[in-house]
């Protein structure tokens, strides 16, 4: 039963540089690089060492606790460097890439059952794109999910217009949706936007959501939320739809491809728009000559809840956009107190709220302090979920196991509490502590 | 700009780790950050952040609170001259009367500030915690519910009372149960009754000859024998029920200084919602509760006081005030929306109540909110409780 969900809470914030609809294709990056951190609960073992040459799809570690998990190289080259940090925790595994590029070898794909399918994607990296609910973390190969959720948009601000990226990879992505029916007992649910489902009006085999409303809308947590709730003992697993596009090509070719396009977006982007690149590709490669000169920070991902990258750093294994924003480090003369018309509030205590349409260059300043819970309701203004978010948080900060479990841990992830983190006048580190309750919520109720 | 910037820059490294004022780190940042919103960026989590913050949301209740403040001035002066039978007219010596209540006034709200802020920035500086913004409000509500003629010592000990007991001991700003402004005043009423009730504190006479009539009579008093019959400080009366309320509605009556006019919180009230920071579920459920309370009275009608028309009721006295700034508090009130209406309802609901029952002391609306604060967390349990019972419900309805 398909459902059609209006939300009501929750926020646009409009950005400037909002990525054009074009796309340029970079050169090869240099080097590139696989971040275990990227993939929520895993312990890294790796399989080859510094100097070990490898081609696309070639396993270079796998999951400690489940060896059928592999994570390959996304192109051909040479491992230049095991990034190491504290307790020798792996960080990065550096792969500089060959001038030339190999040839990947061809897989024989059995797409007849799910256990052929889920084998393709262990065995050649492609696993990690499916995430698991409750926690957000990566999808366990035994379990059995009640359903599986795509969502078709991006709400986020300077979000990747979808319908743009995967307009042409209609039969790629259909593919991908097919394979994961066979994963799966329920149905692949897709969250299309209301009137608009674009790239998703095809789809066949899956149940079409359609959502209207404001930012969080197009969270898959809060598709899920709406659609079939997770409750204690449910698993539900989450694909993203670039995601699902490349593994619906993986099985369509046999060929490991981990080219994807992203958003190259933000007030600190020359000309925003869409860029062809790999999974993991040094960020120099798709910003080199495209930012603006002045103090700019770099987020593999949208500017909610996107990781900081250097400007030689290495794009995430997820983000389907770059978002380039100003640093806020200037101290404002009574900032408080100034009318201050070009900063943004979704309280009416500043101005923006009588300029809706207005777009703002928001830097990175945190706009104040931090300080104990004061005012009330702002996180419920912003989550459209069925939860009482300050009672949730403060249970985490008081580690309260039966409580978080009772108010909803099992449905949230960081990223859609982003907002609240966004509105809250005590800039409270929700998103921080909402990962740091799911850490704990694993630990104690597995 | 550059100048005050060059001020505290050269005076950071004494504070900073290894300076001579180590220990008033948090005194000289509580300065520096006021003069200057600080340079701090975001490390983790959402990269850009709203603009509000505490200081802001603290400065506009301050804002809200300046037409019932300026209107408290004048009118102590006015009520100060009626009672003397000078200046009858509402529009006779303006300045006189606004000078006069100056001069009562801002000493109280000098005190206030200059204790409680002393105390906030005493404990920072020993807890090495920042120094929060939360009594920058607190410092202007003492003032503004205080009778006029409550001796200073008294202000100072109320707001020592408040700040210590009411707040730094359950963890300070936002850790608080009761409302802080409301503890001064219910520990002054219960310390010192008689400089916080009865008839002779509301007006400033200054010990000079009162004009024939004179009681220093509020209008909640008068309320005891007739719900019709009303007069003002030069002992003439009000010509009908619609003109009592009118001038409580306007404020030229006796009470707390900052209480008396209706209008003034009204525009108070006005910046509050409009700019979202005060909650309009609580105000229009305290109103809506003070309202039915009125009316049952009125049905009921075993006495005067019962038989007040509900317009007046809620115009006279700290209702008004109590809704709107005290009531509203975020955190000593309800914080979950369903929350918020039975605690605003039943605050209204009680504080009338008490008002009307109490013998001692004709009005209620402090301990109504008062004990709606204590109640708050336990309805707030409730409401979340009710939340986590729907969505186990849920598990079983889809199983």
């Amino acid at each position: 039963m398909s459902k059609n969900v209006n939300i009501r809470r929750g926020a646009n914030i409009k950005l400037e540089g909002a990525a054009a609809l074009q796309t340029t294709t970079t050169e090869m990056a240099s080097s590139y690089a696989l971040k275990p951190a990227d993939f929520l609960g895993l312990v890294p073992k790796m399989l080859l060492k510094e100097g070990a040459e490898v081609k696309p799809g070639t396993p270079i570690f796998h999951d400690k606790s489940d060896d059928r998990i592999k994570f390959v190289s996304p192109v051909s080259g040479e491992i230049a460097e095991i990034v190491r940090g504290e307790k020798r925790r792996i960080l990065e595994i550096r792969i500089v890439a060959d001038k030339d590029q190999q040839a990947p070898s061809v897989n024989t794909i059995d797409l007849s059952t799910g256990d052929g399918v889920k084998e393709s994607l262990l065995s050649n990296g492609y696993w990690p794109f499916i995430k698991r609910r409750p926690y957000d973390i990566m999808a366990k190969p035994d379990e059995s999910p009640k359903a599986i959720f795509v969502s078709c948009f991006d709400s986020a601000p300077l979000g990747a217009d979808l319908n743009y990226l995967l307009n042409d990879q209609y039969a790629h992505f259909q593919a991908g949706l097919d394979a994961l029916a066979k994963l799966t007992t329920g149905k692949v649910n897709l969250g299309v936007r209301s009137g608009n489902s674009g790239f998703a009006s095809k789809s066949t085999n899956v149940v079409k959501n359609t959502f209207s409303g404001p930012h969080p809308a197009g969270n898959v947590g809060i598709q899920i939320h709406h659609v079939d709730p997770i409750n204690k003992g449910d698993v539900v697993w989450t694909v993203d739809a670039q995601a699902v596009s490349m593994i619906g090509r993986f099985l369509t070719t046999g060929i490991p491809d981990f080219s994807k396009t992203v958003a190259l977006a933000g007030a600190g982007v020359k000309e925003p728009q869409y860029i062809k690149t790999i999974v993991g590709a040094n960020m120099s490669s798709i910003i080199s000559g495209r930012i603006k000169d002045g103090d700019y920070r770099i987020i593999s991902g949208n500017v909610l809840s996107g990781d900081t990258v250097a400007g030689d750093g290495y794009l995430g294994f997820f983000p389907n956009v770059v978002s380039v924003i100003p640093e806020g480090k200037e101290q404002q003369f009574m900032g408080w107190l100034a009318p201050n018309f070009h900063k943004f509030s979704l309280s009416h205590a500043y101005f923006s709220w009588l300029m809706p349409s207005k777009k703002y260059n928001l830097n990175t300043n945190l706009n104040g302090e931090d300080r104990a819970y004061v005012m009330s309701g702002q996180y419920e203004d912003v989550l459209p979920m069925d939860i009482y978010p300050v009672h949730l948080i403060k249970s985490i900060m008081t580690n309260d196991i039966e409580k978080m479990e009772a108010l909803g841990i099992y449905e949230v992830a960081p990223e859609d509490l982003a907002l609240c983190e966004f509105a809250c006048t005590s800039k409270t580190p929700v998103q921080r502590l909402v990962r740091q309750g799911i850490d704990t919520a694993i630990e104690e109720l597995g | 700009m550059k100048l005050l910037k060059n001020v505290f820059d050269n005076l950071r490294p004494n504070f900073e780790e290894g300076g001579k004022f180590e220990r008033y780190y948090k005194a000289y940042e509580a300065m520096e950050t006021f003069a200057f919103v600080p340079g701090h960026v975001t490390h983790d989590g959402a990269h850009v952040r709203d603009a509000i913050d505490l200081k802001r949301t603290m400065f506009l209740v301050v804002i809200a609170t300046i037409p019932a403040l300026l209107f408290g001035l004048w009118n102590t002066g006015h009520q100060h001259f009626l009672a003397l039978g000078q200046f009858m007219e509402l529009g006779d010596g303006f300045m006189d009367k606004f000078l006069f209540g100056a001069m009562k006034v801002l000493p109280i709200v000098i005190v206030s500030y200059a204790v409680g802020l002393g105390i906030e920035f005493g404990i920072a500086v020993a807890k090495n915690h920042s120094v929060n913004e939360g009594y920058l409000v607190s410092g202007m509500l003492i003032p503004l519910i205080m009778p006029v003629e409550v001796p200073l010592w008294m202000v100072a000990v109320a707001t020592a009372f408040a700040v210590l007991i009411g707040k730094e001991v359950f963890g300070g700003t936002g850790m608080n149960i009761l409302n802080p402004a409301l503890t001064a005043r219910a520990f002054l009423f219960f310390a010192y009754p008689t400089k916080m009730s009865g008839n002779l504190v509301w007006v400033s006479t200054e010990g000079q000859a009162t004009v024939d009539g004179y009681t220093g009579e509020t209008l909640l008093a008068q309320s005891i024998n007739s719900s019709t019959q009303y007069i003002d400080q030069a002992g003439a009366s009000y010509s009908s029920v619609a003109d009592t309320i009118y001038a409580a509605f306007m404020g030229w009556v006796p009470g707390s200084i900052g209480e008396t006019s209706t209008l003034a919180i009204l525009l108070g009230a006005a910046i509050l919602l409009f700019t979202g920071i005060g909650s309009w579920r609580i105000m229009l459920s305290f109103l809506l509760g003070g309202l039915s309370m009125s009316y049952i009275f009125n049905m009921w009608g075993a006495n005067p006081f019962m038989d007040v028309n509900p317009i007046l009721q809620i115009c006279m006295g700290g209702f008004m005030f109590g809704m709107v700034f005290m009531a509203t508090d975020p955190v000593s009130a309800a914080q979950t929306n369903t929350g918020k209406w039975i605690y605003g309802f039943l605050a209204g609901f009680l504080g009338i109540m008490i008002r009307v029952f109490n013998p001692a002391y004709p009005e209620g609306i402090m301990m109504g909110i008062l004990f709606m604060n204590v109640m708050a967390p336990l309805i707030d349990h409730y409401v979340v409780e009710a939340n986590i019972k729907r969505r186990l419900k849920r598990a079983t309805v889809t199983a």
